[in-house]
């Protein structure tokens, strides 16, 4: 493997095809292959079940032109033991195969395909090159229709009740891209159950497909497809919500298929001892969701139970983080730094740039014409290398850029390819495994900034690329190297919040040996939870969190501070000093990170008689009324829900995501006790998502009742002696009914917190709905942009118990990223003052985001500004602000950037 | 016994699957200072996300 240059020679010459799973089954690959362009490792591999010579000793082609000798048929499996202190499951899931059910003709007609087929289809590393097409003529197809829950919540045909959780909202994003990605005038349509948009920001991405792309929901589940044997065109035959037979026929068919448990995988976790539940997924409870059922076994993704990206990651970080807690004491005696060669001194060099030039695959390469970007690169003053790679970005094209700049004795390099934010810092470490500073580097952003937005006009965008070029090497001949300061770190943590997510990230820190002060404003522990019954899986709530409560208030390493605000605080990762104000004193702390878990509540509803009929409850006042053995509850013969009470509504657009799952499961507490008691459940779309899903199955053979209403015809409450008169038009029957109810319970929204003065404090942004923003909606989603800070529980969005420990742990673990470190270094893109000129106005000190920089007093009894490197993101905002020029930042200094501009106008 | 860890807990984790789950626990644990090995079926670390076009809200490219 080391020796493998992934020239590909091997798989050119390999006589044997066969089918590319990588691709969905939708193109043929070689015996010999690497999955995908950007593979890592990019090292050819090969498919031995279908390799002719290990098949039968004869072929051998791939070792004859291998140029590296790399290719060694003698390899054989190896048994190694390994020897670890913790194990962590991240398997995955199988995609469910539709070949099972006969209904949808998965392997007869070739234009019903599954979910992940169109992903390929749509990707410009994909068997079509990103041009969509549909299978059987590779016509673009003028009508896609996508059928929801293919293989999930379904027990009669395939034995999966559960519902796979991800589907309704990649289904949306797939008919969106493919409108986009059309040619024609698409027309796309969606055949769904319930939409289950319950995430954030998905909702409003649903009703911005619904609204603004055009795309369109049909509420039924297609029962027959047919397909025209001339045209391959396919006929759905489905019955609407009123009853009436119908009928459409569609180019191409995606099944939006689940996830499952493979035999293999249940198997495995056979031979690991390890309990999985009936639907084979990893057994765990909602207090502890990433612990497997035998000790020092974690699991995290979708082998837990259907999920999405960010709780993949959130679940990822929170497995680490209890591993970390178990192996505290032996962290760091097994792990080496890397080590970079000593950088080279350029400062009195001519400058010698080399330029590569990226295709994206047909990313960039399909529009601008590379090669004579390239061919322009090499007349510009300073170049002396230029290439041009299918993806820059890929394994071998790092070690063959180091190889050159120390070959070419390259002093700058220029990237011409996507966007830094993504790549900038993989080319940044290739330059200093090559002795260069990372800062004798620029992207020049062909892709986002051109061949994506000019993709209909080819030659204009290759002048771009050419003018985006030039203006990158103007930059870059006068670009330095920058310093990179370190900074110590105080190892321990502020968490704001005593909640489940706060205390479950005090703990997660203290376990591994990080001091915490917990901060609470409420005089007792436990948050919103202390409202709380159970659990959907049955874990009783008060149980769990005095256990929780006992053991942070115990903990020798967290300090407890109930009936306390955050007054103030200053500094920055790695060194936060924090004034807070606890039952009326001040208490200063010094801190390196920071965790807000500050919460959501309940909102109060303004409508169907709450506040005018005590008869009339919200979720947290049933929890209430239960413990407290209210007589009405057992009294009660008809009992309402209305769901989505301040949701999804124009004022809150967003799903509170709890909600469903708790009436149903007090609606199945209702049945229990009383049978023969009326419960109704009136809803929008019922969102019960993953195994919860059991529960709505339950719901229904305990004879609860659901009735669904549309946001443009609410239910109508009205007072009706002793009872309450529920009205509501039933889909089924057409027409209004009237419920009579003892009890109406509302699912009231979950609302975010005053967290204004929590982000003005520490700089943090919230989004339209006022929750706080993490980094990146599905990388990043337990930080901050700000460093060192970190985001759990329902002050991110409204989340489930399970959702909020298995975030507040994540959060746990980044800090402690941060925390097990004794010093960090900072960027060196920052801001600097020339104090000669500087005359102290304040101007950059008002305008800086990040309170890096401010006036202080010189030694020489003058008003400067000073920066504060830890802090300063590098933005700009103080050079852009300062009347004199006296603030500038590093790499972009007025020159470095008046040049490009110059350049631009020059042809 | 190694003089550094009385306890003689393994500073080392194994990480069994190389998707977007397993890629953060396993940078999560090397970075605080735990030795990782992750193990995949597959020739190249990714899983599942690499296959996909576009991930939302924002319609960034899942590679």
């Amino acid at each position: 493997m080391d020796k493998c240059i992934a020239c590909g020679e091997c798989a050119e010459k390999c006589p044997k095809k066969v089918t590319d799973t990588f691709n969905a089954g939708l193109a043929k690959r070689k015996a010999i292959y690497v999955e995908y362009p950007q593979a890592v490792p990019l090292k050819y591999a090969i498919d031995a079940p279908n390799c002719i010579y290990l098949k039968n000793g004869k072929c051998g082609f791939c070792a004859k032109v291998c140029p590296a000798q790399a290719i060694d048929f003698e390899q054989k499996e190896k048994t190694v033991r390994l020897q670890v202190g913790s194990v962590i499951l991240a398997p995955g899931f199988s995609a469910f195969d539709p070949q099972k059910l006969d209904t949808y003709q998965y392997s007869q007609y070739q234009n019903v395909i599954t979910s992940l087929e169109m992903e390929r289809i749509l990707s410009a590393t994909g068997p079509y090159h990103g041009h969509l097409v549909r299978p059987s003529d590779k016509k673009e197809p003028s009508k896609i229709a996508w059928l929801q829950c293919i293989g999930s919540r379904d027990i009669n045909r395939c034995d999966h009740g559960y519902c796979s959780s991800v589907c309704c909202m990649y289904a949306v994003k797939e008919a969106v891209i493919a409108k986009e990605h059309s040619p024609v005038a698409l027309d796309t349509a969606i055949f769904y159950m319930d939409m289950r948009t319950y995430g954030k920001e998905f909702e409003s991405y649903y009703q911005r497909a619904k609204d603004e792309k055009g795309v369109r929901f049909i509420r039924t589940r297609v029962h027959t497809i047919v397909e025209n044997r001339e045209t391959k065109d396919l006929s759905l035959r489905y019955v609407d919500e009123n009853g009436k037979a119908l009928e459409e026929t569609f180019d191409l068919v995606v099944l939006s298929v689940g996830m499952e448990t493979s035999k293999e995988l249940a198997a495995f976790a056979g031979r690991l001892e390890i309990e999985l539940n009936a639907d084979n997924f990893a057994k765990t409870d909602c207090f502890s969701p990433v612990k497997t059922s035998r000790d020092g076994i974690y699991v995290c993704g979708a082998f837990q139970e259907p999920k999405d990206i960010p709780y993949s990651v959130m679940e990822a970080s929170a497995a680490a983080c209890w591993a970390e807690a178990d192996l505290a004491t032996s962290r760091g005696t097994l792990t080496k730094t890397k080590t970079f060669p000593v950088e080279k001194n350029i400062t009195d060099e001519e400058a010698r740039i080399g330029v590569f030039v990226c295709n994206c695959g047909t990313n960039i390469g399909g529009i601008v014409n590379v090669p004579a970007v390239a061919e322009m690169a090499r007349t510009l003053p300073g170049v002396t290398y230029v290439e041009e790679n299918l993806f820059t970005c890929s394994q071998d094209s790092q070690d063959k850029i180091k190889d050159i700049i120390l070959k070419k004795g390259l002093n700058r390099v220029v990237v011409a390819a996507c966007t830094p934010r993504t790549h900038e810092a993989l080319f940044q470490e290739t330059l200093r495994d090559a002795g260069l500073n990372k800062y004798l580097f620029e992207m020049a952003n062909i892709r986002n900034q051109c061949s994506w937005v000019h993709s209909k006009e080819k030659d204009e965008a290759t002048a771009k690329a050419k003018d985006l070029v030039r203006m990158a090497v103007a930059r870059t001949r006068l670009i330095t190297s920058l310093g990179q300061p370190t900074i110590s770190v105080e190892p321990s943590a502020l968490v704001i919040g005593g909640g489940i997510a706060g205390m479950t990230s005090a703990l997660g820190l203290a376990d591994q040996g990080y001091a915490v002060h917990l901060v609470e404003k409420q005089e007792r522990l436990g948050g919103i939870a202390l409202g709380l019954l159970n659990t959907w899986k049955g874990d009783n709530v008060p149980e769990k969190l005095a256990e929780m409560t006992k053991r942070v208030t115990t903990h020798s390493l967290i300090n407890v501070y109930t009936g306390a605000t955050v007054k103030a605080s200053t500094g920055f990762i790695g060194n936060f000093e924090t004034t807070l104000s606890v039952k009326g004193s001040d208490r200063l702390l010094k801190h390196g990170a920071v965790i807000v878990a500050t919460g959501a509540q309940e909102h109060v509803p303004q409508e169907y008689l709450y506040g005018q009929n005590n008869r009339v409850l919200t979720h947290l006042e049933l929890d209430r009324a239960i413990s407290s053995d209210d007589p009405r509850l057992p009294a009660a013969d008809a009992v309402a829900f209305i769901q989505c009470v301040g949701s999804r509504e124009s004022k809150r657009p967003y799903c509170s995501k709890v909600c469903c799952t708790h009436s149903i499961k007090s609606a199945v507490r209702f049945k229990k006790i009383n049978p023969e008691a009326q419960v109704f459940v009136i809803y929008r779309d019922i969102r019960t998502y993953g195994q919860r899903e059991l529960l709505y199955r339950e719901a229904r053979e305990k004879g609860v009742i659901f009735i669904r209403y549309d946001l443009e015809r609410k239910p109508e409450v009205k007072n009706d002696g002793d009872r309450l008169a529920i009205t509501v038009k039933d889909h089924i029957l057409g027409r209004d009914i009237e419920i009579h109810a003892d009890l109406l319970i509302l699912a009231a929204a979950i609302v975010p917190r005053d967290n204004e003065v929590l982000a003005q404090m520490f700089k943090l942004s919230c989004n339209s709905d006022n929750f706080f923003n993490e980094a990146h909606a599905k990388l990043r989603p337990v930080e901050f942009a700000t460093a060192g800070i970190f985001l759990a529980g329902m002050a991110h969005y409204p989340k489930p118990i399970e959702e909020s420990i298995a975030q507040a742990a994540a959060a746990a673990s980044r800090a402690a990223v941060t925390l097990s470190k004794d010093r960090i270094t900072v960027e060196g893109v920052v801001s600097y003052v020339k104090e000669f000129m500087c005359r102290g106005c304040g101007e950059c000190e008002r305008a800086c985001p990040f309170n890096a920089i401010s006036v202080q007093e010189t030694d020489k009894a003058m008003l400067a500004a000073v920066v504060k490197e830890a802090l300063c993101k590098g933005c700009g905002m103080c050079a852009v602000a300062c009347p004199t020029g006296a603030a500038s930042v590093h790499h972009f200094d007025d020159r470095e950037v008046l040049t490009m501009v110059e350049t631009a106008f020059e042809y | 016994m190694n003089a550094e860890n009385p306890q003689n807990v393994q500073g080392s984790v194994m990480v069994v699957g190389s998707g977007i789950a397993g890629m953060q626990t396993a940078l999560d644990l090397a970075d605080s200072g735990f030795y990782v090995y992750l193990v995949e079926k597959s020739p190249s670390i990714g899983g599942v996300m690499a296959q996909l076009d576009k991930t939302f809200p924002t319609n960034d490219c899942a590679m």
